[in-house]
């Protein structure tokens, strides 16, 4: 494996959870929730990742951060050995790593037609246009739109077509990395079909790394080559897609793909249901964070808290993975 | 091409009736106030004692008051007073509120802070004193009553601003600029300023009715212009020391006071009728 072009230790993210004289009263610890804790991660040049986890697990969190948008509370992140923990240059940093938003009508300016936002990166990084219109429509085309578009307002777009502006965007000036969150959100599934299409045909094309955010786990084989699952901000379980979906170790990775419906109705599968709600930010459990859910916890599951242990490809944080040859 | 302007915004406009009401009174003050010399029939100053306090004639259209001037004539160079009151004295507190305001809404948190306070402070204090405050250390005039207004009224302006651009700040079109590397100038003129002038534009054709009743009211205080002056203002305050026997001066420079308030009113409930889609959609 060459150099990883993106590389979290211990990353840490926290939000102010009081404010004011409260904030001054309550005990350091109980100021601030922590939305990340303690994230290690590599990226390999020109692989994907898929990140996924239940509402609320920091996966958006995370991309956030990874792009500045959030301040860290501690850890380091390096990109393209440059340390993003250190007050880089944000605005070369950026030029490098585009990013992608859930809404994909609400992440385009509304007052700003279609031609004025696909040529903005390079207003923004003094880059040469060229010719502008026929760099607009090649970019555009690029994207699977036709130059038709050009003049548009964003509320004028579909969901679908808003989404392809919003790659052309970002590959607007051949980032190396891509951070997708939930490209897919909101858009029906055969428009899905052909977002994901076209993110895989310019991976392929452009050697391009790309982290995707996804709720979605159907779109996972087709997209990713690795996952990562998270749970309350800590990353439960990595490793290869086709690992990961078949024999998942962590009984939360495990919990979580029986919950994704199986498009054979012929086919059963056992569905495990957890128990409970995802507990809060602010009343972590003890010990191994989802022993209060887990249909297989033991006694010292709520007291000693499991490590992060890497095997092969893969890595699980549980004391008691589920075994693969059962 | 006709389909075309149906939509735009002056197209939508001309489609209801209570607009094309406030746009032909504004258009028939700018007109009056344009062309005063021409459409006056008698010089404003002039006084003709032996017609003093004539009813309304075909000489004397609206009468004349108690100098024997003519009461038409003195509302048409009034219209050009009330006018230029109330552009000049819109556009500099618009200006300044609107530049606080957006430093308030993106700028840091204490600085947010310190600009609200200021706005409150501002927005507490009631008009007329502070007119009265003022009008004791500055010298009579229009730009003393220009200035009573832009520091009574520019917070108010600020105060929307602020609100809009807090609630863009967050958007997530302004995220997506700002994780593309856009500087904080470039989101503040490019993505923020144009989302923020629609309610601002619409504010400002609400309150320039209130400056120019401002106006009137300093200038009937005997505050506001100089005395000769034609203010409509001034010629309320002519016509009220002679209410009870010559009422149709008073009621005369009541009448373009009226007119224009509801004009600009009307236009300002109507561009937010149309700027605004939530309350489009309600009507």
């Amino acid at each position: 494996m060459t150099a990883p072009i993106l590389t979290l230790r211990d990353v840490v993210v926290e939000f102010p959870a009081l404010r004011g004289l409260k904030a001054m009263m309550a005990p350091r610890n109980a100021r601030h929730v922590q939305a990340l804790s303690g994230i290690s991660l590599d990226v390999a040049r020109g692989e994907t990742l898929a990140i996924v986890g239940e509402s609320g697990s920091g996966k958006t969190t995370l991309a956030r951060a990874i792009n500045g948008l959030l301040p860290l509370a501690g850890g380091e992140i390096w990109f393209n050995d440059m340390a993003l923990h250190q007050r880089p240059d944000w605005h070369a940093i950026r030029r490098q790593m585009a990013m992608m938003f859930q809404d994909p009508v609400g992440s385009l300016s509304p007052r700003k037609t279609v031609r004025e936002l696909v040529l903005e990166p390079f207003a923004i990084h003094g880059q040469d246009v060229g010719n502008p219109s026929q760099t607009a429509q090649r970019l555009l085309e690029d994207a699977g739109l036709n130059a038709d578009f050009l003049n548009r307002y964003p509320h004028q777009l579909s969901g679908g077509q808003a989404r392809r502006v919003g790659v052309a965007r970002a590959l607007a000036l051949n980032p190396a990395m891509v951070l997708a969150d939930e490209p897919t959100a909101g858009l029906d599934v055969s428009v899905q079909g052909e977002i994901l299409n076209l993110l895989n045909g310019i991976k392929a094309e452009h050697g391009l790394t790309t982290i995707i955010i996804t709720h979605n786990l159907n779109i996972l084989r087709h997209i990713a080559d690795r996952i990562a699952v998270m749970y309350l901000g800590r990353i439960v379980e990595i490793g290869p897609v086709t690992q990961i979906m078949e024999q998942p170790r962590h009984p939360y990775t495990a919990a979580l793909m029986s919950a994704n419906p199986e498009p054979d109705p012929t086919t059963r599968r056992a569905r495990i249901i957890l128990s409970g709600e995802t507990p809060a930010l602010t009343a972590r459990p003890s010990g191994c964070e989802f022993h209060p859910r887990c249909p297989v916890a033991r006694a010292d599951c709520g007291s000693q808290i499991p490590e992060l242990t890497k095997a092969g490809p893969r890595a699980v944080s549980c004391h008691y993975p589920i075994s693969e040859n059962t | 091409m006709m389909r075309q302007f149906r939509h735009s915004l002056l197209g939508r406009l001309l489609a209801d009736p209570m607009a094309v009401f406030a746009l032909t009174i504004i258009i028939g003050l700018v007109v009056v106030a344009i062309f005063a010399d021409a459409i006056s029939p008698h010089d404003h100053t002039l006084m003709n004692l032996a017609d003093r306090f004539a009813p309304p004639s075909t000489t004397y259209w609206l009468g004349t008051d108690n100098l024997g001037r003519d009461t038409f004539s003195r509302l048409a160079q009034g219209s050009r007073i009330a006018l230029y009151v109330a552009l000049v004295a819109v556009s500099i507190s618009g200006m300044i509120g609107l530049i606080l305001g957006m430093i308030a809404g993106f700028g840091p948190r204490w600085l947010d802070n310190l600009l609200l306070f200021i706005f409150d402070t501002l927005r507490a204090y009631p008009t007329i004193i502070l007119a009265l405050a003022l009008a004791a250390l500055l010298p009579r005039g229009l730009s003393t009553v220009i200035i009573v207004v832009v520091i009574t009224s520019f917070s108010e302006y600020g105060r929307v601003v602020r609100t809009q651009t807090l609630s863009l700040k967050n958007a997530e079109f302004i995220l997506a600029e700002r994780a593309m590397g856009a500087s904080p100038a470039r989101m503040v003129f490019h993505h923020i300023l144009p989302n923020v002038l629609g309610p601002f534009f619409i504010l400002a054709a609400m309150n320039l009715p209130v400056v120019i009743t401002i106006e009137a009211g300093m200038s009937f205080l005997g505050i506001g212009v100089p005395p000769g002056t034609p203010s409509w203002g001034a010629t309320l305050k002519d016509g009220f020391d002679y209410i009870r026997n010559t009422p149709w001066i008073i009621i005369a420079g009541g009448l373009p006071l009226i007119l224009v308030t509801l004009g600009f009113t009307f236009l300002g409930e109507a561009l937010r009728d149309q700027l605004d889609p939530k309350l489009r959609k309600s009507r």
